[in-house]
């Protein structure tokens, strides 16, 4: 399935890049494994993403926990905890 | 209900005149102001710039403003986040209620403040004497926005 993620704050600073356009093997359908799948690319993504820092996912501009899933045509974003106000 | 997010500031006085309408059933406004320190963690701050997820944050905002209006009897309300570089005493955010009496629009106004520190999508990054830095959320915050689920 084709997914866009995008990339906030101190997230999108490390991997230098807002946006991509994804195609996802039919097994990743959930926001830790999409978390997962990006660790897998290793260096910067290893450590963003193997669960050590805490990193909030939104699926279709709503905030998403670990379990939500991911379907075809979502726009899934990672971003720190959020420090509005 | 209505919500802003907005680069320029904003004026309270005219912003608060304009939630009561002229309506003569409000009998209470409370309002929170949230503004740019010029120290924090014992650095001095030259400016702080906002960042947020722009198709997120409306709807983020009204979600709170909507499940505030569940919870207390309220009249109407008005969140305006900045976003941009800011610097010391510049204004950041203006949540304010209004309602007939005072307890419900204190609280309401605490919950919305409370709520938006924590589910609204912006992030502070300050730029200090020793460089750039993204502000990390405080777990304060996570108690303040739990208080209301108990």
């Amino acid at each position: 399935m084709n997914i866009k993620v995008l990339y906030f704050a101190r997230i999108k600073e490390s991997v230098n890049y807002s946006t991509e356009d994804l195609v996802l093997p039919a097994n990743i359908a959930t926001v830790t494994a999409l978390k997962n799948h990006l660790a897998e690319r290793g260096d910067i993504w290893a450590d963003l993403f193997n669960g050590k820092q805490t990193i909030r996912a939104a699926i279709n501009h709503e905030l998403a926990d670990n379990m939500a899933a991911i379907n075809d045509g979502d726009e899934v974003a990672f971003f720190p905890p959020v420090t509005g106000g | 209900m209505a919500v802003r997010v907005q680069a320029g500031d904003f004026d309270v006085a005219a912003e608060l005149k304009a939630l009561r309408g002229g309506r003569a059933d409000i009998g209470a406004v409370v309002s929170f102001v949230g503004l740019v320190r010029d120290m924090n963690d014992g650095d001095a701050i030259q400016t702080l710039t906002l960042e947020h997820y722009p198709e997120m944050t409306e709807r983020a905002l009204e979600a709170i403003e909507h499940e505030a209006s569940t919870r207390w009897k309220i009249n109407g309300s008005l969140i305006i986040h900045r976003v941009g570089t800011l610097k010391p005493q510049d204004q950041i955010v203006l949540v304010a209620v209004a309602s007939a009496h005072r307890e419900e629009a204190f609280k309401a106004c605490a919950f919305m403040m409370d709520y938006l520190k924590t589910k609204a999508p912006f992030w502070k990054k300050e730029a200090t004497n020793k460089g750039e830095r993204w502000i990390d959320a405080k777990l304060s915050d996570d108690d303040a926005q739990a208080r209301w689920e108990s």
